[in-house]
This record gives C-alpha cells, structure tokens and sequence, in this order.
C-alpha cells in the first residue's frame, strides 16, 4: 500500500515538474521574441483562464475522433517522457531501454501532429499536417543517430546508466554535434521556434487553425510541455543526470532541465521560423552526416 | 498466454491480412493487408522463440522480418507513386496494363 | 522483470490479442482512409505488446516505432493517391468480396487447428537474463553476416525507392551544366 502511495507521489511530482518546465519553456520562449518577461510569465495563467471559457468552434464533417486523439495525446506523451528521466536512483518507469522508448514517444508525435491537421477538415490543417512530416523526416533521422552516441559511449540503452556513466565529463562536452542534433529534434516534436512551420502564422495557424477552447488549451501546453519533456530527457542522456555539488540528486536533474529548457525556448523564440524545404536539407544534408561523424567518433573512442 | 493461444492469434491476424490483400483494390490498402500478415508471423515468430527455444538466434530471425517489411513497404510505395504518376492510377486492376 | 505467467500477464495478452485483431479487422470496415491507417498502426501496437509480453523488450519497442512512423508516412500517400477529404466517405473498393473471404477463413481454419493440434515440443534452453544484450552479441558476433546482408539491401532500397519515385534529377534542380542555384522552393517537374 505504502508503495503504490509512493508512487501516485512521484507521478504526481513529475506531472507537476513537466508543466512547470512547459511554463519556463512557453515564457523564456515569450522573452526570446521580445516580450517584457514580467508579462511573459503571467501570461500562461491568463491564456488558460481564456481558453477555458472560450467556445468550441466546429468545423464541417471534421473527424472528431482522430482530431481530439490528435491533441489530447500530446499531453501524455510529454508526461510519459517525463517519466522515463531519472530522477533520483531511479525513474517512475525504470527500464532498460529508457533510449528506445523515448525514441517510440517522440515518433508517436508523428502521427499526433498529423491528426490535428486532418482531423479538423481544414485545408490550413491539412498544409500544417503534411507540413509536419516533412519536417519529421528531417529531423528524426538526426535524432535518431544522436541518440545512438550516449548510449553507445555508456554501452546502454538504460537512461539511469547513461547518467552514471558520465562521471567527470558531460557527454554534451564531447558529443557536441549530437547534443545540437537532439535539442534539434526535440525542437521538432515540440513543434516551436524555427520548426515551427507546421503551425506557421502563413497558415492561419496549421494544424492550430480551427482549435479552440480546451482543444487549443491542450495542445498548446502539450508542445511546450514536449519541449521541457525533451529537455529533461536530455538530462541524463548528455548533461550528467543528477550529478552534481551539494544539491541531492533530483534537485539537479530538476535545475538542469529548467535551466535546458529555458535556454532552448529562449533561442527558439530568437530565430526566425524556418521553410520546410530549407530544413530538410539542413537536416539531411549537413546536420546527419556531421552525427553519423560524431558516432563513429565516439564509436572509436570507446572501442580505443 | 500459451504458445497454442499465440499462434491463434496469429492466424487470425495473418487471415485478416490475407484478406484484405486479396480483396482490396487500391494500392495501398493492399500493403495493409500485407502488413497485416507480416504482423501476425511476426507474432508467431516470437511466441516460437519464446515458448520452445529462447535463445538470440531467433530474436535475429524476428529482425531480419522487420527488415524485410520495410524494404516491401518502401518498394511498394515507390512502384505505387510511379504508377500514380505514369498513369494516375492506384488501382491494381489497372496495373496489369503495365505489360501493354 | 515481469513473470510471464499469472493472471494479469494473461489479460494483458488477451487485451492484446483483441486489440490487435480488432483494429485489423476495422482496417478494411471502416470509411476513412485515415481511420484504416491509424486503426492498423493500433494493431501493430498491439502486436508489439504481445511481444513485449513474451519478453522480447527490444523488438516489441521497435516494432511500435516503426509502425507508428510508417504509418504516419502511409497516411499521406493515401491522401495523395485517394484525393478524399476528411470526411467519412462511404467507401467500398473490393473486388472478389466472397473468394477473398473464403480464404480467409480457410487460411484461419488451417492455421489456427495445426496451432491447436500439433504436438508443441517442451521449451529447450531458458532465456538469458538480458534479452535485449544477447540480440545485441548475436547480431554483432554469431549472426554478423545477417545483418552484414541485411544493411547493404536495405541501402539498395532506399536507392530503389528514390530512382523509383522521384522523377526528378539533380539536372532538374541545378541546371544542364550543374552550375545553376537551386531553385527555392523546389520545382515540380511534370
């Protein structure tokens, strides 16, 4: 009994830690394109109290079923996420293929995107839809090499071992490339800053367009929510885990990934939003061979 | 969970599979259908190696599955978007005029 | 790791099981297009659950993202190919319904009275403790030349895939000298 209480508690903890690292993500991101950060923090609270009174807008024969699955999803995808970091010893959801499963979450946001944008019967929906594939493949595909760095140089797919095995240098440090390529990617399935086409302001909104209300509500905090998620994840993956001086464990992780995704929706909201066509070959063309380099890198120094 | 009950519903998968493949005419819901099947070897394959003899080699077998469904799934995408854009067909009735 | 025996192991298979015949059963009942593709992307991921069930962590996790990722990719060439709008249209694209049917449950009737009756050998060997290490050393030590083959098709694939599919060239792009700037946004060629 004591056990299960235990753990309602920690996933309790973890909820809260992910929307508080999608508030730091939604305001930092506010401050990077240029609002007061004063207003930039209260904001959120008076978005939500907004959206929660509005009115649902209906579209003609939209797919109700798939348009709702598409944006209530989000949220649990970025809590899952957040579940698989390890917070102290362990995480809520200890497994040995911590890497694998992220990998699984942020591909599931594949088809979550894409069902916002069709679900809605909206020809700006469907751009947004289709816009955000194109986009997956150029990141994914970078994401995917990037993770094989850490768990290649740790020689596991077990996030809390990945984290352990940073003892002294930070796998950011001599990983650089496929740092960049993961908070990239995580830039991608959040769909923010210079990715974020698929709910470019050019489409009325994208896959954005005809939500309103909770819906809007939901997937919103679900974005910024997959951004801090993303971020955290990248705690035990490059920048040490919970190591660190005088704090306990958790502490650190916490302020780690507050800090990650601070700085990476600060930077997001800085540059300017990227065409879809200029980022695939961004992403195919310079940023995957640069971490296929990287993990033959570390590839040969692991193997020495 | 028995080995008998596994490959029931692998059957079952792989006779769903089987229908569609036969039964649809477009293209791609052809490839479903496909997928299907694959799906439920790929489940009997691991109830195999589970229930009679787990050692890695059989895991290797299950990979080399998954392989050989992506590369049916990416071929059958390219030869459907070159029918698609030789003929603006995705039927596979019209295929077989391929040959003409 | 998890027993694979008791009760709740065994209705999480059966929830498994249901799902993943259920949905592939959907797949060619429902209207839409992209209710059939996200119905079998349910399926596979019931069928990776299965797996995961039966131990095989790795490729069970595997096999849901791969699924979910092609099916995603799935769904826009069926948007492409179909022209249908969202809305559930009605929709009945089969031909020879009964002969595909009777084969079916011919197919099912086979398999499923040979799983049932064939005499199943006792379990030889026991599992190592980690699974997903022993697929690892297999693929990288005994089976190496596996997937030494596997790698060089699967490039061959994307090489096929891409001449296949493609109608454009890099003379498209960059002119007949390859001196031209690329044009942004890329040009369909017709």
């Amino acid at each position: 009994m004591t056990e299960l209480l235990q753990g309602v508690l920690v996933a309790a903890g973890i909820a809260t830690a992910v929307l508080a690292l999608a508030w730091a993500s939604s305001a930092a991101l506010a401050v990077g394109a240029g609002r007061p950060a004063a207003m930039a923090l209260g904001d959120p609270l008076l978005e939500v109290c907004r959206l929660l009174r509005q009115r649902r807008r209906t579209t003609v024969s939209a797919d109700v079923a798939l348009w709702r699955l598409g944006g209530w999803g989000l949220l649990p995808v970025a809590l899952l996420l957040g579940a698989l970091v390890p917070w102290g010893e362990e995480a809520l959801v200890p497994t040995s293929l911590g890497v694998v499963w992220a990998n699984t979450l942020d591909v599931l946001v594949w088809a979550l995107v894409w069902l916002l944008g069709w679900g809605a019967n909206s020809v700006a929906g469907l751009v947004g839809g289709y816009r955000f594939l194109a986009l997956a493949l150029g990141y994914e595909l970078p994401l995917m090499f990037a993770l094989v760095a850490p768990a290649m140089a740790a020689s596991s797919l077990d996030l809390a071992v990945i984290a352990g095995s940073q003892e002294g240098l930070w796998y950011a440090v001599w990983m650089p490339a496929a740092f960049a390529a993961y908070l990239l990617g995580v830039l991608g399935f959040a769909v923010q800053g210079p990715l974020s086409a698929p709910a470019g302001q050019e489409t009325s909104g994208g896959v954005l367009a005809e939500l309103s209300g909770p819906d809007l509500l939901v997937v919103r905090v679900g974005r910024h929510a997959l951004l801090g998620a993303g971020a955290a994840v990248a705690v035990p993956l490059f920048l040490g885990g919970g190591s660190g001086p005088w704090l306990p464990d958790p502490v650190w992780v916490v302020v780690k990934a507050l800090v990650l995704t601070a700085s990476l929706a600060y930077l997001a909201g800085r540059l300017p939003v990227l065409r879809v066509p200029r980022l695939l070959e961004i992403g195919w063309v310079v940023v995957l061979p640069l971490v296929v380099l990287q993990d033959l890198v570390v590839a040969v120094v692991v193997v020495r | 969970m028995t080995l008998e009950t596994v490959l029931l519903v692998a059957a079952a998968l792989v006779s769903v599979g089987l229908y569609g493949a036969l039964s649809q005419q477009v293209v791609v819901m052809v490839m479903m259908g496909l997928e299907l099947m694959i799906a439920g070897v790929l489940l009997a394959l691991g109830g195999f190696w589970w229930f009679l003899s787990p050692d890695p080699s059989g895991q290797v077998l299950l990979l080399v599955v998954l392989a050989a469904m992506t590369v049916e799934m990416a071929t059958g995408f390219a030869i459907a978007t070159l029918l698609h854009r030789r003929a603006g067909s995705d039927m596979t009735d019209m295929a077989t005029e391929l040959h003409e | 790791m998890v027993e694979t025996s008791g009760v709740l192991v065994d209705i999480a298979f059966w929830v498994c099981a249901a799902v993943a015949v259920g949905f592939g059963v959907l797949v060619f009942v429902v209207d839409s297009m992209a209710r059939a593709t996200y119905a079998l992307a349910l399926s596979f991921v019931a069928t990776g659950g299965a797996l995961l069930l039966m131990q095989q962590s790795y490729l069970g996790v595997i096999v849901v993202l791969m699924m979910v990722m092609e099916m995603a990719v799935m769904a826009v060439y069926m948007v492409m190919f179909m022209g249908m709008n969202p809305a559930l249209m009605p929709m009945s694209m089969v031909h020879s319904h009964r002969w595909a049917i009777g084969a079916a449950v011919t197919t099912f009737v086979v398999l499923g009275s040979g799983a049932v009756l064939v005499p199943w050998p006792t379990r030889r060997g026991a599992p190592s403790p980690d699974v997903t290490d022993a697929l690892g050393r297999a693929i990288m030590e005994s089976h190496m030349l596996v997937m030494m083959i596997v790698g060089p098709v699967m490039v061959a694939t994307i090489v096929v895939g891409v001449v296949l599919s493609s109608a454009r060239t890099r003379y498209d792009r960059f002119g007949d000298d390859l001196d031209q700037p690329a044009a942004d946004p890329p040009q369909e060629v017709r």
